[in-house]
């Protein structure tokens, strides 16, 4: 699987490419700044882009900004979004264009090897990873009884949250130490209570609860 | 469109023409009597109420001023020392307070003149607009009544006939017209009346120079805390976190061949300290200087800010440029507390912000629908309002009980041109 890197502090990308190469990944580029990044990924052949939010030259939002452009290019481009920190303002930016393949998490999910490199290869397989933080932000605002989540139970945001994450029926299974014929059930649930029709893509999905949480 | 805005006038100056002669005549004999009470010792205690009254009476009119006729009038009083004694010392300590400044004494001077010039400029619309009706009524039959009587005086007509009848009516109109031409103009003049008075004579260097050294001793006082409050949780807790993880790393080495299981849990708490010392980190930056300002600036930081209150926030954001940074900040953390406020205290459901730049002034209003009740001599809203003073920034607070409650703030301030966005930033 070819990975574009793109992250400015030298100790953080090295340990990037160390354990991206570990579990079998090809760095095709690995860039600190934003022109070549966008260089990167205008001319590499590449199946995901892993891109720290603040890069030079003006250390504001440049990596944010060129995955978001590379996506207006190439919509669909699988794209992880690396932060020190999470909002749902970016979040929302690129789940915009509603097709797939985005991630966005903190920078210290990278502890956890084995979950990080399930982000990736989600991501890079057209699915989302999205950091709880934002999801839990997303899911804790508003108490007013006229939102549609108000109906769920505990158990079911439970469900949700972990959903809106991009884990499978069978990873949120494993999680909360239950069947998967269980999941299926609260999922049918969660989509009957918020009016969302259910389909078979996992990607799909997740957007559609993204998208239901940030209309309310 | 004119004559909407002469009625508009009219019905504004005789709402104010009667409140304005009411409240000063009332305010300058209670002043008048409680001063002279002082030297019995009653004075002693309702001077600084009455006097309280009177601000709260010329900021009513400050509030109108801007309100309906966009004439700004600065408020001046100085503010109360903060170590302020209790009780009875406290209460003489106050009452010398007012005396002392020179903004209770242009109150006091402008009594007289609101009751009477400010009278008449705020009847003058509306009696511009009502005695050309009386002009008309003559010649229509009107003039009959006064043929015994030995005639009337309309204006400077004398009314004895019918022909001497239109001549009243002709002058009305010509009154009409001055009033519905005149009218708004002439309810601007009774503003800028009191502004004459109300307001300090020229630029007070004086006062100036005080206000600045205050602000900039509170501004001072401020960042010296907030370094405190840094090093404070620093200290208590990434610095912490990162002593309990080295000394977790070095048991592990000690323990690494002879116990590998309790060595792994060993590192497993090293690896959930330098997390939780992130987290700390994370929430300390956002407190120096949110993230989002400083990567996307103002607008944005309050739209993220605004996503991450628990109740649901509408923004109204237009900012065709961005403030100073320091502005920015200072803004950025009022907004942040007043949200904070609404979501915590007030109870409210819904709030709305609006943000935006006008007559060179940075302008932010947060309403929401809660309890109201806010304490603008509160702590809180004190804090913010010292903050903003370091910028000549003013808040304004209007919290009835039972609500709504609005907040207003602003800080004067260019706009730098609009961040081009970056060649590589858009295809």
């Amino acid at each position: 699987m070819r990975v574009v890197l793109a992250e400015d502090l030298f100790l953080l990308r090295d340990g990037l490419i160390r354990l991206l190469e570990a579990y079998d990944f090809e760095i095709v580029a690995a860039v600190d700044n934003a022109p070549d990044l966008t260089r990167a990924l205008h001319e590499q052949e590449l199946d995901v882009a892993i891109v720290d939010v603040r890069l030079p030259p003006s250390f504001t939002d440049e990596g944010l900004q060129c995955a978001l452009a590379a996506r207006r290019r190439r919509p669909g481009l699988p794209v992880l979004v690396l932060s020190q920190h999470v909002e749902q303002l970016y979040a929302r930016e690129l789940l915009a264009d509603g097709s797939g393949g985005v991630g966005y998490l903190l920078k210290d999910s990278v502890f956890d090897a084995d979950h990080f490199v399930e982000s990736v290869r989600r991501v890079a397989a057209g699915g989302t990873a999205m950091d709880p933080q934002v999801i839990s932000q997303l899911l804790s605002r508003g108490s007013a009884a006229d939102r549609p989540l108000a109906r769920l139970t505990p158990r079911e945001r439970e469900v949700l949250e972990l959903m809106a994450q991009g884990r499978s029926n069978a990873a949120i299974a494993s999680r909360l130490v239950v069947t998967e014929r269980a999941i299926a059930k609260h999922t049918a649930n969660i989509f009957s209570k918020l009016g969302l029709v259910q389909s078979d893509d996992d990607n799909r999905r997740v957007l559609a609860v993204l998208a239901c949480l940030d209309r309310t | 469109m004119r004559f909407r805005n002469a009625g508009l006038a009219a019905w504004r100056g005789l709402l104010l023409a009667v409140f304005s002669l009411g409240g000063s005549i009332v305010l300058s004999v209670l002043t008048v009597v409680s001063s002279a009470l002082m030297l019995v010792g009653v004075g002693l205690f309702t001077t600084p109420w009455v006097l309280r009254g009177l601000r709260r009476f010329a900021n009513t009119r400050r509030l109108l001023a801007a309100e309906w006729c966009g004439v700004r009038i600065p408020v001046t009083y100085r503010p109360f020392p903060a170590d302020m004694r209790t009780g009875l010392t406290g209460h003489i300590e106050k009452l010398g307070h007012l005396w002392k400044d020179p903004a209770t004494w242009r109150d006091i001077g402008w009594l007289p003149v609101d009751m009477t010039a400010g009278f008449v400029t705020a009847l003058l619309p509306a009696a511009l607009l009502a005695y050309p009706l009386e002009g008309y009524a003559l010649p229509a039959g009107l003039w009959r009544v006064f043929t015994g009587t030995g005639g009337y005086w309309y204006g400077f007509v004398h009314v004895t006939g019918a022909p001497s009848a239109f001549g009243a009516a002709l002058l009305g109109t010509a009154l009409l017209a001055v009033g519905v031409f005149a009218g708004p103009a002439l309810l601007r003049l009774h503003f800028l009346l009191a502004k004459s008075v109300l307001a300090p004579a020229g630029v007070d260097l004086q006062q100036r120079v005080e206000q600045l050294t205050r602000t900039r001793h509170d501004a001072v006082d401020t960042s010296a805390a907030e370094l405190r409050r840094i090093e404070r949780d620093l200290h208590d807790g990434a610095q912490a976190r990162l002593v309990a993880m080295g000394m977790s790393l070095s048991t592990v080495e000690a323990l690494i061949e002879k116990d590998p299981a309790k060595a792994k849990e060993l590192v497993a708490k090293a690896r959930s300290d330098s997390a939780g010392a992130l987290a700390e980190l994370r929430d300390l930056v956002r407190g120096i200087h949110p993230p989002v300002l400083a990567e996307r600036g103002l607008a944005d930081a309050v739209e993220a800010l605004a996503l991450r209150i628990p109740v649901p926030v509408e923004t109204g954001i237009d900012l065709p440029g961005r403030p100073p940074a320091a502005v920015e900040s200072a803004m950025y953390f009022a907004i942040s507390e007043v949200l904070t406020n609404a979501a915590k205290h007030a109870r409210a459901d819904r709030i709305w912000l609006d943000l935006d730049h006008e007559d060179r002034r940075l302008r932010v209003t947060v309403t929401d629908n809660g309890r109201g009740g806010a304490d603008p001599a509160g702590s809180g809203l004190r804090g913010i309002e010292r903050r903003l003073a370091t910028f000549d920034g003013v808040l304004a607070v209007s919290s009835p009980n039972g609500g709504p409650t609005m907040v207003t703030m602003e800080i004067p301030c260019a706009l730098s041109s609009p961040k081009t966005s970056s060649s590589y930033g858009t295809d």
